[in-house]
């Protein structure tokens, strides 16, 4: 590993130090409620490392979900990242096999990171926004292997630790509402859900109607299409 | 509680889809072309729509019978969005309303 390179990442990775190891433990503690001591939550946050997505499988193991809906779950949540991608094409050509771990260590925050920061001079950029991915990533299984031990051995009641990812959703939804122009899919996204979940879920289950609810947002979503994009051309 | 076997098949499977999230786009468009009108627009449209969905999901337990089946869930959300708007902290954000909800189902709804 280049020394240089990783002295340089260092203090550009600080304030995800801080929200990792923070939402790392927050994941841990969850965790451990269910369960699942932090050997479990080490290799889930070495092998999966997606934070929504950890979250989420909290839920989806301690409600034994088959694993179909664990599939489809992991999916739907993670399918911002294929917009990371996207945008990520032409800065990871060339990284040879470091390129597999930047992909799949692509975090919302590190791919925040890698949008904005520049290699010091005399640094080799590769080797810059690699160790800003792997420091992210040490970051991300030291906090929840912490949140873990401390969930197994701190005195009081962690019940309603799980809301951490209620919170954190919220927070998502509440950035995106003020970058986005248009909140029209978010409402969408609401009001469909809250018909086909809430309503119609209690009489046919909710993990189908979850499904169900997604198509019927893609599907308003391209019949919207015109709409939405004339919209944003205006903004422009 | 799953086996453990079970345990780590569903944590597998979490593994392999994300990575196929974060492959795929290099996998289809790694070679020059841009991708399709199509796909650009719904990568911009569905992200909103896809996190509005969860958090209703985060909420289907909410039930209107009793005070603490939808208080301790709807305050804290209104309490995490105003957090957010006023301090734009994540951290706070999501541990202040975190802690407010862990008092209110332990000691107040308890």
């Amino acid at each position: 590993m280049d020394r240089k390179a990783l002295a340089a990442a260092f203090p550009v990775t600080v304030p995800v130090l801080m929200g990792y190891l923070a939402i790392g433990i927050a994941f841990g503690l969850m965790l451990q409620e269910i369960g699942y001591n932090f050997i479990w939550a080490f290799f889930m946050s070495l092998t999966i490392y997606a934070g929504s997505g950890q979250y989420l499988g909290v839920t989806l193991l301690s409600a034994a979900a088959g694993l179909g809906t664990v599939a489809v779950m992991t999916l739907l949540i993670n399918f911002r990242h294929l917009v990371y991608g996207l945008s990520m094409l032409e800065k990871f050509r060339g990284m040879g096999w470091r390129k597999l771990y930047m992909i799949f260590s692509l975090t919302d925050e590190t791919y925040a990171l890698l949008s904005s920061a520049q290699a010091p001079v005399g640094v080799d950029p590769k080797s810059f926004y690699f160790a800003i991915a792997l420091l992210d990533q040490s970051y991300w299984i030291l906090g929840s292997v912490v949140g873990g031990v401390a969930g197994a051995v701190i005195p009081f009641s962690t019940e309603g630790v799980d809301f951490a990812m209620t919170a954190l959703f919220v927070v998502i939804a509440v950035d995106q509402w003020k970058t986005y122009k248009k909140h029209l899919p978010a409402l969408l996204g609401c009001a469909v859900t809250v018909v086909f979940l809430i309503v119609l879920g209690s009489f046919f289950g909710q993990d189908q109607m979850l499904l169900v609810s997604l198509g019927v947002i893609v599907l308003l979503l391209l019949l919207l299409r015109d709409r939405l994009e004339e919209k944003e051309g205006e903004a422009c | 509680m799953l086996s453990t076997g079970a345990a780590i098949a569903s944590i597998a499977v979490m593994a392999i889809v994300t990575f196929l999230t974060r492959v795929l786009p290099f996998l289809l468009f790694d070679r020059g072309e841009s991708p399709p009108k199509l796909v650009l627009y719904l990568g911009r449209v569905l992200p909103p729509a896809i996190i509005a969905m969860l958090v209703v999901y985060c909420l289907r337990g909410v039930s209107f019978a009793a005070p603490g089946g939808w208080v301790p869930q709807l305050l804290c959300v209104a309490v995490v969005a105003a957090l957010h708007l006023w301090k734009h902290n994540n951290l706070l954000s999501i541990f202040g309303g975190t802690i407010l909800y862990m008092v209110l189902v332990q000691a107040v709804f308890a």
